[in-house]
């Protein structure tokens, strides 16, 4: 059989067989037992030719139904954001993609500049000295972090805020179960979401690792008292770990300045499109604290130098990671999110600090402008949280069902955002939207018109 | 031909930080409406001043700057694009460009995975498809594709024979049987999954040492985590046996899908006996690697596992012609990942499958094994080079040799060698790696290369070795035709000295 992803010619095969004295490829199987083998080969279909396959693929995907053009207010854990179409140029190169974990830093040093390039701009962002190369995602990294609090302060509880992503703590719970991490939830006042201290004190403890707060949180909203969380979590001898929606960070103070040691985050709106949810990028940071950091999961790039003395950069305290410690490493994790990591970079130094605080701007005044908006509405609660928002916010339609709302302005080709009364019952019937920049002002005005349709009909 | 003139792009290219000019832009935003600007007016107000950012530093720089930057980067960087990427291991096999092609189409770039069910059955179609494909190939019941890498997948296994005998309340299970040979990823996805770890020693041949099992095993092993072939490149010729002393036990058998590319279309792991099984679609089904990622690790297991499987699962209706995802998973260890997994690397590995065919997999198995064994059948004859454990046997798609000769008799080392393959534009080898070969060198070769190239390889490094026994100096110091030579590993990573972000290099610049 000849194929273009196979290398060797029928006659190479050949000449290869003769050369080491062999009769047939079977030879170099036979120390396998018999019974093993398939009595039939895996029939699932012929090669396909390339034009075939992308057919094949081109029609399934006709099967997705799309909408015009911002008409998705979709976000919980995935957001529409404009991508720049020089992050996937850039991405294509085969020298980035094509290669391998950066084992042999001569070689690699433009996925090693890149990536410390990453953590660089993020340790930025973020206003803490050290982030990994990359996790997962948001949720998978909220995991690990619990983990490396636990390792940390050798205490087994962590508090988390009850507006919470369901998701988010679900794959928390997954990763904490095994080593009997308790996690406890504290509360957030109804009505502007603010962290209930009283709650939060009387939880806190000796046996508390961390306290964890979503900045926005889950619903959108700042929870305007975060700071007054992470001294409460000090006093006790407690660490203070912040999961972010890096857009906020162009306009909002940074987690550094607000006390956190550990930050973690969703590093896709930059510069990754949603692709049905992933690849995302697990963002992972903390303080330069040598306590943490040798706590701190995942891959760090380093800036060094050559025995020569040239500049160069190379894979960082290897000895925390798995291929080093094995049982005893801070984490399983070896492939990570690194492509992800290098789109950000080039997102973040395309945006720059203007841009990056413009970005923000963009977003904050599309959320305050469709919260207005539909509170105009006769029958609308919105925002459901008296606070400010960024991104996402609730609304509540009354005596209408929210997933007979989303089915309605469905049906007028808008996607409206989701249900998240079923997680948090106390909110009834509300629906979760999102508003960034790819939003027009047409586009929200459409959103509110047809709402209102919908609850005059 | 010996060299192939092999030069690296070699930019003194500075960070990001250091190319920053004041003012400059690389993109730029609609201008805001009035009543926007006046929404964005109102919204500032109500931010108290001390939840307000007045810092930022970002570097400042022009489109073109950033594309030229990050262009010359990737000069400075080598894929499977550049040349022969022998990392054992790895299975660094060519990377359709079709793939890259049919993921940035907008049906897949612009879905988001909590729209309505109608509008997504394309991409659940797609996921569906792959999933009985991957069943076929592996004999498992069910696949889950949340697992972002293959150690993701080792986590979600070990969660899976967590959850198992919890359920038969067989909780007194706390212990993983891992080979001394195991990738570090074994043992510390067992860790995390809550197991002490048990350490199974190879035997002469290098597969697991059966009588040392029957001793270490007890009523509380949960499980055991192997790769077959293993990490030498060998078949577990035991593997009855083991399956025979680990099930007798009411344990359960974890593949690591890491070395399957020498079984495609010819051994299931199912009928080997594994229960559970994770498929690395980054080296397997050639989806790449980029540099560390992202990769997909999806899990497959038997039929009476397949309740532990995360939500949601995507099911299909016939009688409604519809796909959906079913979230009624009461036994389900828990969701170990946002929303479904890296969609767009199922795509991939989806193409490259049918791009393939099954056929084509059995001739990927069938080609890989024998450039493997062609290229051990003309090392092994290299002075310094020997080839410990099973000399006879036939090595699958990876060998691993030993260069303690080599280093005994010329002070050349396995990183030595590994580092002067750099000059010659070849990838190096995986080095020291399994640890119970000294100065180990696992090479494989995979599918995609010619003989020329492979020929070439050989040709490379048996003037290597030459050079180590007439012209050590010219080794030691390499490698010279790279973007940079040796980097100092120590330096790098010394308390003192180690520079993790430009921040850091700040503070110690101003020190």
């Amino acid at each position: 059989m000849i194929h273009p992803y196979i290398g060797l010619t029928e006659e190479e095969v050949k000449l290869m067989l003769q050369e080491m004295g062999l009769d047939s490829i079977d030879k170099l199987f036979e120390d396998i037992p018999s019974r093993y083998f398939l009595k039939k080969s895996s029939k699932y279909s012929k090669p396909l030719s390339e034009w075939e396959v992308r057919t094949h693929i081109k029609n399934i995907l006709s099967k997705n139904r799309v909408l015009f053009y911002g008409r998705l207010f979709i976000g919980g854990g995935v957001w529409p954001h404009v991508v720049p179409s020089i992050v996937r140029e850039l991405l294509k190169r085969g020298e980035f993609y094509s290669s391998y974990t950066p084992y042999q830093p001569e070689v690699s040093q433009g996925v090693l500049q890149a990536l410390f390039e990453y953590q660089s701009l993020m340790a930025e962002l973020l206003d803490v000295e050290v982030v990994n190369a990359s996790m997962y995602d948001w949720g998978t990294a909220l995991g690990e972090a619990f983990r490396m609090a636990k390792r940390v302060t050798g205490r087994n509880k962590i508090l988390y805020p009850h507006y919470i992503s369901p998701e988010r703590l679900e794959i928390a719970e997954t990763y904490t179960e095994p080593s009997k991490i308790k996690l406890e939830e504290y509360a957030q006042n109804i009505n502007d979401g603010r962290i209930d201290i009283g709650d939060l004190e009387e939880k806190i403890g000796e046996d508390v690792a961390a306290v964890y707060v979503e900045y926005p949180s889950y619903l959108g909203f700042i929870p305007l008292n975060i700071k007054k969380a992470g001294e409460i979590a000090h006093d006790h001898g407690a660490l203070f770990i912040i999961g972010v929606d890096p857009t906020i960070l162009g306009i909002f103070q940074s987690p550094g300045k607000l006390g956190a040691d550990i930050v973690v985050g969703e590093g896709q709106p930059l510069g990754l499109p949603m692709n049905f949810g992933g690849p995302l990028l697990g963002i992972m940071g903390c303080r330069m604290d040598i306590k943490l950091i040798h706590q701190l999961p995942g891959r760090l790039i380093g800036m060094t130098s050559t025995i020569k003395g040239e500049r160069a950069f190379t894979m960082i305290l290897q000895a925390r990671e798995q291929h080093i410690k094995r049982e005893k490493a801070t984490s399983n994790i070896c492939t990570n999110q690194a492509l992800c990591a290098i789109a950000t970079a080039i997102y973040l130094s395309l945006l720059g600090k203007n841009g990056f605080k413009k970005l923000g701007e963009q977003i904050l005044a599309r959320t305050k402008y469709m919260m207005e908006q539909l509170s105009r509405i006769d029958g609308v609660e919105a925002p459901l949280f008296k606070t400010i928002h960024f991104k996402e916010f609730t609304y509540r339609v009354k005596g209408k069902n929210s997933s007979k709302v989303i089915l309605e302005m469905m049906e007028k080709g808008i996607m409206a955002g989701i249900c998240v009364g079923k997680w948090f019952k106390e909110l009834g019937e509300s629906i979760l939207t999102c508003t960034t920049e790819v939003h027009s002002k047409e586009d929200i005005d459409h959103y509110v018109k047809s709402l209102r349709e919908v609850l005059e009909k | 031909m010996i060299s192939n003139g092999y030069r690296q792009a070699r930019w003194l290219e500075p960070t990001v930080f250091e190319l920053s000019r004041s003012g400059a832009v690389g993109v730029d935003f609609p201008e805001l409406d009035p009543e926007l600007e006046k929404s964005l007016k109102n919204a500032f107000k109500e931010i108290p001043e001390d939840l307000k950012r007045n810092d930022l530093g970002l570097p400042e720089l022009s489109e073109l700057e950033v594309v030229r930057h990050f262009t010359r980067l990737s000069q400075m960087n080598y894929g499977v694009n550049s040349g022969m990427y022998p990392l054992g291991s790895c299975t660094m096999k060519y990377n359709p460009a079709i793939s890259e092609e049919l993921v940035d189409d907008e049906r897949i770039t612009y879905i988001h995975p909590l729209q309505p069910l109608e509008t997504i059955q394309g991409c659940l179609e797609i996921m569906w498809r792959l999933e009985q494909i991957l069943k076929e190939i592996t004999g498992m019941a069910r696949f889950s594709f949340q697992p972002a890498a293959g150690a993701h997948g080792e986590f979600l296994g070990c969660l899976i024979i967590r959850a198992y005998h919890r359920d038969k309340g067989m909780l007194h299970k706390n212990v993983m049987i891992v080979p001394d040979s195991a990738h570090g990823t074994n043992p510390a996805s067992a860790a995390m999954a809550g197991y002490e770890v048990r350490v199974v020693k190879s035997d002469k041949d290098g597969c697991v040492d059966i009588e040392m099992l029957e001793k270490i095993v007890d009523e509380n092993v949960a499980g055991i985590m192997l790769t077959n072939p293993n990490t030498l490149g060998v078949f577990e010729k035991n593997i009855d046996k083991i399956v025979d002393i680990i099930h007798g036990v009411d344990g359960l058998l974890y593949y690591d899908g890491a070395n399957l590319n020498a079984l495609l279309g010819k051994v299931r792991p199912a009928d080997m006996g594994f229960d559970i099984v994770h498929l690395n679609l980054h080296k397997t089904f050639s989806t790449p690697h980029g540099g560390g990622g992202p990769g997909s690790g999806p899990v497959g297991v038997v039929e009476k596992l397949v309740d532990y499987l995360p939500p949601p699962l995507v099911e299909y209706d016939e009688k409604e012609d519809i796909f959906y995802l079913d979230y009624n998973r009461p036994k389900s260890v828990g969701k170990i990942k946002m929303f479904y997994g890296n969609f767009s690397v199922l795509v991939k590995a989806y193409v490259y499958l049918l791009r393939i065919g099954g056929e084509g997999l059995v001739k990927v198995a069938e080609t890989s094994v024998l450039a493997s064994n062609y290229l051990l059948h003309k090392i092994r004859k290299l002075k310094g080079i020997t080839l410990p454990y099973a000399p006879e046997s036939p090595r699958k798609h990876e060998f691993v040799v030993s260069l303690s000769k080599l280093y005994k008799e010329t002070g050349i080392s396995a990183k030595d060698v590994a580092k002067r393959l750099l000059d010659y534009g070849y990838h190096a080898p995986t080095i020291y790696f399994p640890t119970i070969v000294e100065e180990a060198f696992m090479i494989e070769p995979t599918e995609s290369e010619s003989k020329k190239e492979i020929d070439n390889f050989y040709n490379v490094l048996s003037k290597i070795i030459e050079e180590a026994y007439e012209d050590p100096e010219k080794i030691k110091t390499a490698p010279h035709n790279t973007s940079v030579g040796r980097v100092d590993e120590f330096r790098a990573s010394h308390p003192k000295t180690m520079i993790p972000s430009w921040r850091i290099y700040k503070t110690r610049e101003r020190v």
